[in-house]
């Protein structure tokens, strides 16, 4: 049985703490009395992962038939699925994603079922590579689908093939992708990799259009939610349950979703899924061997070495049928996993960044992805309350360069040097900026024919620390860029040490610490 | 009279251009710029007037010849040894002017004037080493005249601006600057921009801010800046958008929501007003303007090199504007450059003055003023001996 999640009290004889610091890690000597929130072993994944999905799919949960009686020749299929924002880093082959596909394409063949379509549901997101989807879904199905045109991607842009399905009682317009909503039957399959994912909002986010999103998307919704992280008390998760439902009333969706342990990283970096203290010395020099050859190589080359890191997470859990039935077991698998209880606020919240998140998966985690990482997906991994105490300080480690993605993040670089040239007040921003983004026509173009996140997507990002922005009083990102740190509104410090310093200068003297040892994923339950 | 001249010296020449080529300012140290007890000028005609500079201001136009970097254009056109300083307020026997500094025929006793000084087209003059003077295309770069580095000099009656009463020498030294900016700002076929780019923060580039936004009033007019406080005058100038020198082309297809065409932007500015000229900043232009729209060089280029094949591709307008005179609608752009400043509160942009002994301050302050958070550096003469 693998052992829980725990927090460590630092003391005089804890040896140095890892933080990750983007293609790259930092050993860190905490002050004695900080708090390091570590994350619990792996779970035992399934033994028969494919047994398991076969299984769901034929003993549904909620209000749903089993899968076979569900399909029959003539109908109309579409299989939407997450893109490659999730797992993190992705993982080996076979992804969970054609695990699942495969089996309900079985059932479908045997059942007579002709029009099928799979359709990835990336958003707003970027579209996916070829080598991205066969990765993802194998060849077989690649090779089956793709040449035919039956293995498309969501396009939020492509007005004649988007339908609104209705309005809720709360005014959100519900706009999602044709086929899916046309179907007889829309099966959503997913990686449930954080509390975040899943439930309505896969099909709310993934299929849907800007109209649709930005009732969920924003800042308000962001700064009420505590935290996003935990849907019962995300206005994000609100508001995608109330038009979910009214998608539920009007198409019928099968739900499969799927989770995973925290096994994140290959043998090589076994290291970074210890504890300190326990580090062998294969670990010790793993690491070593490690740091000194990233520290000789460009940045560029750390990131594709990173990039072509496969992760060897396995399932844990599957569950299928009606999509909130599903996704209460899915949360309670996620949670056996994630959960750490952890007593009381700090006054200083320390987290080191690697280098990937959702959203630069094969790209660079350019400075707003470092502040979404940070003060959207970090700092709201929690139920509870924050972490960090209000007015308090977080301290992010991370080389923040100026540098972005041409291709996959063109309107970021406009968002960076103009928007937040202007003001970094999220609300200020929504107001000024968002629509402009949104529909300009180049960004539109790059988002449907390239690559390109869409133009909105940027300030999604900012968004996503617009809970923590309003809740803490200071950011600091020690090894950040200065120029790039600034921008953001954040202050720059060389060392954690200086940042500690500079910290007191908001918090006070001999302030307390807490250290979150993320990733592996945790999601920190405070009391 | 006291005087910093500017002699014909090759090896010092030569060494200001390697200082200046160190640090932006250090050609003053080691090169032909000195500080001297001269002779004031003598009246090249009963026209003229004998004025006492109170404020003169260092221009970027300075500084490249300073630092040994001016085009050699200029040499038949300058006369040595000259006294710079062309943006000048000074006393006259008939109270305060502002020195409109071109050498044009009227100044030169030609007459018949030639034909673009007949249209008062001065700027466009090209007897600028004939007649009564020196060659020299300004005050400040002719041995007959003195410039405004001095306490003594020499003009002609049709150069001469009274200063309204209630204006600030701070205001005042800036008329001519604005003159440069007010009539970029008019030349023929840049009517009603909805678009409109501004290169460049300094003095020339803010000036010609103030005049797009007062003059060509577009909807948008974005504006590059390198330093925070040029950044800061830009906006409150009438600026839209103000970024950085290495973000415009993204800015200017965001601001027009063109498509990008490579590096350049497929749909950009009307008109781009480049007052940096540099390589980059001509680059830059090329790549924001509109198909067969317009770039007008403000800031003066020297040689660089260019690729001009957008140029040629695109159709553009590349148009150089130089100084001032009469404008189409016929007033003096002098007088419009008045009311620009006073309008504007351009005397605001007057960071710091310096005496003449510490010239090599001066010079360091105003070659380095963006990063030192400042603009206009001038001279201060009302406290000089011998004045």
């Amino acid at each position: 049985m693998s052992r829980p999640g725990f927090v460590l009290e630092v003391d005089r004889s804890t040896p140095p703490i890892l933080f990750h610091h983007g293609e790259g890690f930092r050993l860190e000597r905490l002050p004695p009395g900080s708090r390091v929130v570590y994350p619990a072993e792996p779970v035992a994944p399934l033994t028969d992962p494919d047994g398991a999905i076969r299984h769901a799919l034929l003993n549904p949960v909620g209000d749903s038939q089993p899968l076979p009686s569900l399909l029959h020749s003539g109908m109309k299929l579409t299989i939407a699925f997450d893109n490659q924002a999730v797992p993190l880093p992705p993982m080996q082959r076979p992804d969970n994603r054609q695990r699942v596909i495969e089996i309900v394409l079985d059932m479908a063949a045997a059942a007579g079922v002709d029009d099928v379509e799979l359709i990835v549901a990336h958003g707003l997101h970027r579209r996916m590579t070829e080598p991205e989807l066969r990765h993802m879904l194998g060849d077989r199905i690649y090779d089956s689908f793709a040449p035919h045109g039956m293995l498309t991607q969501h396009d939020a842009e492509d007005h004649d093939n988007l339908v609104l399905v209705g309005r809720t009682d709360q005014g959100e317009h519900v706009e999602l992708n044709k086929r899916a909503v046309t179907s007889d039957l829309l099966i959503y399959v997913n990686v449930n990799l954080v509390a975040m994912d899943g439930g309505h909002k896969s099909t709310m986010t993934g299929i849907s259009s800007y109209r649709s999103l930005k009732h969920h998307h924003n800042v308000t919704g962001m700064q009420r939610s505590r935290s996003f992280m935990d849907p019962p008390n995300s206005e994000l998760h609100n508001s995608t349950w109330r038009m979910g439902r009214l998608l539920a009333s009007a198409v019928k969706i099968f739900q499969i979703e799927t989770t995973l342990n925290t096994d994140t990283f290959p043998s090589q970096f076994s290291f970074l899924q210890k504890r300190e203290w326990e580090w062998s010395a294969r670990d010790r020099a793993s690491y070593l061997a490690t740091s000194k050859s990233l520290d000789r190589v460009p940045p560029r080359m750390a990131r594709s070495i990173f990039h072509g890191m496969k992760s060897p997470q396995k399932m844990t859990s599957v569950q299928a049928g009606e999509v909130e039935a599903v996704h209460e077991l899915t949360l309670a698998n996620l949670h056996r996993q994630h959960l750490v209880p952890v007593e009381g606020q700090a006054d200083v919240l320390t987290m080191g960044l690697p280098y990937l998140g959702p959203y630069n998966v094969n790209s660079i985690l350019n400075p707003l992805l470092v502040m979404c990482l940070g003060l959207g997906y970090f700092f709201n991994l929690y139920r509870g309350k924050p972490l960090v105490r209000k007015g308090g300080v977080v301290i992010l480690s991370h080389p923040t360069r100026w540098e972005f993605h041409p291709v996959h993040h063109p309107s970021y670089i406009d968002f960076f040097e103009q928007v937040l040239a202007e003001t970094t007040d999220p609300l200020e921003i929504e107001k000024k900026f968002e629509e402009d983004f949104a529909t300009d026509p180049w960004y539109v173009h790059l988002y449907r024919n390239s690559y390109a996140y869409h133009g909105v997507h940027a300030f999604y990002m900012w968004y996503w620390g617009a809970h923590a922005l309003q809740h803490v009083g200071q950011v600091i990102i020690v090894g950040g860029e200065p120029r790039a740190v600034r921008r953001m509104g954040f202050k720059p410090a060389s060392t954690l040490r200086d940042a500690l310093e500079m910290a007191e200068d908001v918090v006070g003297r001999d302030p307390s610490i807490t250290h979150i040892h993320n990733p592996p994923i945790f999601l920190a339950d405070v009391t | 009279m006291r005087a910093l001249q500017f002699r014909r010296s090759v090896p010092k020449y030569a060494a200001a251009m390697v200082a200046g080529g160190v640090r932006p300012g250090f050609g003053a140290r080691v090169g032909p710029l000195r500080l001297a007890d001269v002779d004031e000028p003598e009246l090249p005609g009963p026209d003229w007037r004998r004025i006492r500079p109170r404020l003169a201001g260092i221009c970027g136009s300075d500084l490249s010849t300073i630092d040994g970097k001016s085009s050699r254009y200029f040499e038949p056109i300058v006369s040595f040894p000259f006294v710079p300083g062309h943006e000048i307020v000074a006393d006259s026997d008939g109270g305060r002017v502002v020195v409109e500094p071109v050498l044009s025929c009227g100044p030169r006793g030609i007459d018949p004037p030639c034909s673009f000084c007949s249209s008062g087209l001065t700027g466009s003059c090209q007897h600028l080493a004939l007649g009564r003077l020196e060659p020299g295309l300004q005050i400040g770069y002719c041995a007959d005249t003195g410039g405004g580095w001095s306490t003594a000099m020499v003009a002609h009656d049709s150069q001469l601006h009274a200063v309204p009463e209630g204006m600030s020498d701070e205001a005042a030294v800036m008329v001519e600057p604005a003159a440069c900016a007010v009539h970029a700002t008019r030349r023929p076929g840049v009517d009603q921009p909805s678009t409109v780019v501004v290169l460049g923060a300094g003095t020339v580039g803010l000036c010609t801010i103030a005049a797009v936004r007062s003059h060509l009033r577009p909807e948008t007019l974005i504006a590059s800046a390198k330093h925070p406080d040029q950044r800061k005058l830009a906006l409150e100038l009438g600026a839209d958008v103000v970024v950085e020198p290495g973000e415009v082309r993204r800015a200017v297809r965001r601001m027009s929501r063109s498509p990008m065409v490579g590096d350049g932007v497929g749909e950009g500015a009307e008109v781009v007003f480049d007052c940096v000229g540099t390589a980059d900043s001509v680059d830059d232009a090329l790549a924001v303007v509109r198909p067969r729209e317009h770039v007008v060089l403000v800031g003066m280029p020297g040689r660089i090199s260019l690729d001009l094949t957008g140029l040629w591709h695109k159709e553009i307008q590349l148009a150089g504007a130089y100084a001032y005179g009469r404008e189409a609608t016929g007033e003096r752009t002098f007088d419009l450059a008045f009311r620009l400043v006073d309008d504007a509160d351009l005397g605001r942009l007057v960071s710091a003055a310096y005496s003449l002994d510490r010239y090599r301050d001066a010079i360091d302050h105003a070659a380095n003023a963006g990063a030192r958070g400042a603009v206009k550096v001038v001279f201060d003469l009302r406290g000089e001996r011998n004045r």
